[in-house]
């Protein structure tokens, strides 16, 4: 089977510092992959192999069936980038940007207007489009990234990062138009530190951890091995906090975490445990301040997954740019 | 790693867009555009480019014009000839090396390289947009020295040919730095490149005293620097006397050095990727 995109026992080193110790992944085409991991986790250092920009140690990546390693000029026609740092000019307008990337890509100058045009509106940023991308918002400038990353039409896209740093709010809106991009049939290969992103967005979910592959597979088989969702409490008056205990433990079946003073976490299964909660607590008239249900964060899913903390590893510093 | 010839392998599923001939050029050209835009949003390095060659010349001709010349209106005379090679090696030196190591270390050249285009393409597209700054440099200056009071003695072909050597000269000077912009870490460092360098090549020359009133071994100097020669040449083709030694000497050293400096900057810069 042709894959989208795929590594193979991947190796990259930085001097002692191990990158990538012998990374697989593949995604079908049109499908997206998400790279879950902690900074230093190899993310970034996969994204530029695959890219082309930085040479494996070790192992065959792949992009459309074309070895990146032997044919980058190849590879370089079939894909799309929009990095952590945004790839943008400041000095340019977003159509002087978008214009270049197509003149690059050997559009015509016609052609390279014309797509840019399309792209600046697809990502609702014609109003901004005169103006030098200095002047823009953090939201903006990923989104004009993102729309470069499309000029060409490629058939795979990397996106490293692309809501870092971001507010929810510009994220949900960064995510939508990442949902349409991989409406294109276009393979996707996006990085991320957030599970709620990769869940939301991909068909396939790869853990990654200190250049290693943890785990993989659908967002729902990885929430099954991670405990799906769990819901967050935070009492009001401290003195309810082993009452509130009692009712998370009896609904969902695990003793809760305390995570924190009067903060109660706890796994749960099935899409009636909340609604089970809020009406026990409230019978049994405990005011809280906080009450949520949510995916597990990163943290956690590497707990589960490895036994360790995310910020353990911290000398391991990933190489970016 | 080379990007240029790639063998074909059995047709994939993946469809690619057709290439079009004479890429690297058609793309230098590009990226040249883009250093354009940039010179015309930023105008302040520009400016620097300009002004400084303005102020050692009125610095010169008023202070040293009476005690070298006897007045100062025979030293414009002299000087000034100099003073347009003067302005493009900082015009070069200064902004090139400097700008473009900024460059290469944004996003923006991280995208260059993930494009199909050759691994030169964003350095020739650089330089090219230099040498249009260094007209509108050599245009201002020669205005300048116009309202000084200087006059070209011999005709507007010869003014236009020296015009035309001097932005040579420094197109391929500036692959010097260049290879500083590529292989400093930041600016710091190929400022310091710069600083050390200037000196020695835009002021170790003939330009503000004949070589025969120098020491012996500031002499040796002059006689081997290259911006020695380009001035000589500016001299005769805007003053009148000797031409086509100077100029022919001036050429060999402009080959010479983008000879030496081109490849150099552009295996620097594939390596760094």
């Amino acid at each position: 089977m042709r894959y989208g995109f795929q590594a193979e026992a991947l190796v990259k080193r930085f001097g002692t510092n191990t990158a990538l110790n012998g990374v697989d992944f593949a995604a079908r085409p049109g499908t997206v992959l998400s790279v879950l991991g902690p900074n230093g986790a190899g993310k970034t250092t996969a994204v530029r192999i695959l890219a082309t920009l930085l040479r494996p140690d070790s192992g065959t990546a792949m992009v459309g069936g074309v070895d990146v390693v032997r044919q980058p000029a190849r590879v370089r026609r079939l894909i799309g980038i929009a990095g952590q740092d945004t790839s943008v000019d400041e000095d340019l307008t977003g159509t002087e940007n978008l214009v270049l990337i197509g003149r690059l890509l050997d559009l015509r100058k016609a052609e390279a207007t014309a797509r840019a045009t399309e792209l600046l509106e697809r990502f609702e940023l014609t109003e901004a489009a005169g103006r030098r991308v200095g002047t823009y918002s953090g939201g903006m400038r990923r989104r004009l990234d993102l729309a470069a990353s499309m000029i060409g039409r490629p058939s795979v896209i990397f996106l490293d990062e692309p809501t870092t740093g971001l507010d929810p709010a510009k994220r949900e809106e960064v995510w939508r138009m990442i949902r349409t991009m991989a409406g294109d049939g276009t393979t996707v290969l996006l990085t991320t530190q957030y599970l709620e992103e990769a869940d939301t967005l991909s068909d396939d979910i790869v853990v990654l951890g200190q250049g290693k592959v943890i785990a993989n597979g659908s967002p729902d088989e990885l929430k099954q091995i991670v405990g799906g969702q769990a819901i967050q409490v935070r009492v009001a008056d401290l003195a309810q906090a082993s009452e509130a205990a009692a009712i998370l433990g009896s609904v969902a079946g695990h003793v809760p975490d305390q995570i924190g003073p009067g903060v109660l976490t706890v796994p749960v299964v099935g899409d009636s445990a909340f609604t089970e909660v809020v009406r026990q607590l409230a019978a049994a008239n405990i005011a809280v301040t906080e009450l949520s249900l949510r995916l597990p964060s990163l943290d956690e899913v590497f707990f589960t997954l490895t036994g360790r903390h995310t910020a353990e590893p911290e000398r391991e510093q990933e190489v970016a740019a | 790693m080379t990007a240029t010839s790639v063998p074909s392998q059995s047709a994939g599923t993946v469809t690619e867009p057709a290439k079009r001939p004479y890429g690297l050029l058609r793309h230098s050209f590009a990226l040249a555009g883009r250093s354009l835009i940039k010179v015309r949003r930023t105008p302040e390095g520009l400016a620097h480019a300009v002004l400084i060659p303005v102020i050692f010349l009125v610095m010169f001709v008023y202070l040293f014009g009476g005690a070298v010349s006897g007045n100062t209106k025979n030293y414009l005379q002299f000087i000034f000839p100099a003073a347009l090679v003067m302005t493009v090696i900082i015009s070069g030196i200064m902004i090139t090396g400097v700008s473009l190591n900024a460059d290469i270390r944004t996003g923006v050249f991280e995208r260059f390289r993930s494009l199909p285009i050759g691994r030169s393409a964003p350095l020739i597209g650089s330089v090219l947009g230099d040498l249009i700054r260094y007209v509108i440099s050599l245009v201002t200056v020669f205005a300048f020295g116009y309202l000084l009071g200087f006059r070209v003695e011999t005709g507007f072909l010869q003014a236009l040919a020296a015009g035309a050597l001097t932005v040579f000269f420094g197109f391929c000077l500036s692959w010097g730095y260049v290879l500083a912009g590529v292989v400093s870490r930041d600016a710091a460092g190929v400022q310091g490149i710069v600083t050390l360098t200037m000196f020695p090549l835009a002021f170790g020359t003939n330009m503000v005293a004949p070589t025969d009133t120098l020491p012996g071994w500031l002499q040796a100097w002059v006689k081997i620097n290259p911006a020695s020669h380009a001035m000589e040449a500016c001299r005769g083709l805007l003053l009148g006397g000797p031409v086509a030694g100077p100029v022919m000497r001036t050429l060999l050293w402009s080959v010479g050095l983008l000879a030496f400096f081109m490849p150099l900057a552009v295996r620097a810069y594939r390596r760094r990727t």
